[in-house]
């Protein structure tokens, strides 16, 4: 339970970093550490290099800039936690952050690890998937931009290069009344979710929905938009029954298996939750409550 | 051995210059290298809390960090709490008067965590003493004892602060 042995590098600057990364083999970034310290604990990873990004400068900010949020990639979850900007006007990510981890947890983890590490129940790939996030990465020839849907390439793996690192991302804003909702299964506060699923909900002053966004987590090898379920409430007022029924395709989406739960359960949970997220969100945009349960 | 580096940080008011190996941990770094035992290692992997110290007034795992990092911070660990060798803290008298503890493996992190949430919340529910305490593993006492000393400890700081 302790980390193999390594050379240890610790950058002031991005450009140094990069230089860092295109000039060592087989190195690791060390962002908050809270997934890639316990690895190395474990010796999951043997990096015959670290490169730590906390004291590289300017990587840590949240801007609010022409309606988009931009966060550097070395912002502490605890510092959106508790920003009044985020908490105003991007109120699911207040809610999604307080079932991340745990303080202590908080106080380290960055959300450009938290992308990075691109675990699938992670509750910030969720939101950056369901905003449509734009990931900026900095590299030997200078910055480029990944819209988030095209970030994942497989389990746990993003799109960069390995001389690449990200240095921040962008949220778009929600009109500036709509519905939202953040809703997790897990065994216990503050472990990995089973299955997850965020709404984000805009609408017209009769009550039907004009814009969605439903992401599941959890569910397959990166969290998914769940876009048969978006379609079928966009353009409607909806009612208990056109939730419930919209939220049934979720069963359909693909799932894994592992030790915490069989795909059937993920597919059930996600039909679930996805259902329960809408109901929030809904309630928060409108103040009208389609969750009265029948018995 | 492999690659050391020399720091220097301050811990619980006390500074200290040293030479350590880089990919060692700031848990046994504080434990070994420090001779302060009262922080305690569980899983060494970010889940149990009992390794909890406060870096810069922050609560954070220090099996999760590497001494190195610690370079130019300042630490607080369970051995700092108590303002004098003979005088207990309120939040370790309450827990010693409710029978917060039992083994006491878990105490220091529980200490450490629940210092920097009654510094941020002063007057807190019982439901957010329980999300406080939720990253921190207590298999003794079953965490009500533990809650009520904390609800107990945030109303004597309470009454010190508004005394004062």
């Amino acid at each position: 339970m302790k980390p193999p042995p390594f050379r240890y590098h610790d950058p002031r600057t991005v450009s140094d970093a990069v230089a860092l990364l295109g000039s060592l083999e087989n190195a690791k970034l060390l962002a908050g550490g809270q997934s890639l310290m316990p690895m190395l604990n474990f010796r999951f990873v043997q990096p015959d290099h670290i490169i730590d990004l906390n004291r590289v400068e300017g990587l840590s900010y949240i801007r609010e800039d022409k309606g988009t949020l931009a966060i550097g990639a070395m912002t502490r979850q605890r510092d959106l936690e508790f920003s009044d900007v985020v908490r105003a006007r991007w109120p699911i990510m207040h809610e999604a952050l307080l079932q991340v981890g745990h303080r202590q947890t908080r106080n380290r983890g960055t959300i450009g690890g938290s992308l990075c590490h691109l675990d699938p129940s992670a509750e910030l790939v969720s939101l950056a998937t369901g905003y449509d996030a734009t990931v900026t990465v900095a590299g030997p020839n200078g910055q480029r931009e990944i819209p988030f849907a095209e970030f994942p390439v497989a389990y746990m793996t993003p799109s960069i290069e390995l001389n690449e690192l990200v240095t921040g991302v962008r949220f778009p804003q929600w009109a500036a009344k709509h519905g939202y909702a953040f809703v997790e299964f897990a065994r216990r506060h503050g472990d990995f979710a089973i299955t997850s699923a965020a709404a984000l909900l805009e609408g017209d002053s009769a009550g039907k929905i004009t814009r969605a966004s439903v992401t599941i987590g959890g569910m397959g090898t990166a969290p998914s938009r769940a876009r048969e379920v978006e379609q079928a409430i966009t353009g409607q007022v909806p009612t208990k029954e056109l939730f419930r029924g919209a939220c049934e395709s979720c069963r359909k989406l693909e799932a894994i298996d592992d030790v915490h739960a069989p795909a059937s359960y993920r597919q059930h949970l996600a039909a679930v939750l996805s259902r329960r997220a809408l109901e929030k969100a809904y309630a928060r945009l409108t103040g009208t409550d389609l969750s009265a349960r029948p018995h | 051995m492999g690659e050391k580096r020399k720091i220097a940080l301050t811990v619980n008011g006390k500074r200290y210059e040293e030479e350590v190996e880089v990919r060692v941990t700031l848990a046994d770094f504080v434990r070994h290298q420090l001779g302060l035992t009262g922080t305690h290692l569980g899983c060494e992997h970010g889940v149990c809390g009992a390794c909890t110290i406060l870096l810069d007034g922050r609560s954070a795992r220090s099996c999760l960090m590497l001494a190195v990092q610690a370079d130019g911070h300042e630490l607080l660990t369970v051995e700092g709490i108590a303002p004098s060798p003979d005088k207990l803290h309120v939040l370790q008298q309450c827990f010693h008067e409710h029978h917060g503890l039992q083994c006491g493996f878990c105490t220091p992190g529980m200490l450490t965590t629940l210092l920097e949430f009654l510094r941020d919340n002063p007057d807190p529910t019982e439901q957010e003493v329980r999300i406080a305490i939720s990253g921190n593993l207590c298999r003794c006492t079953g965490y009500q004892n533990i809650v009520i000393a904390t609800l107990d400890a945030a109303k004597r700081m309470r009454a010190e602060a508004a005394a004062s």
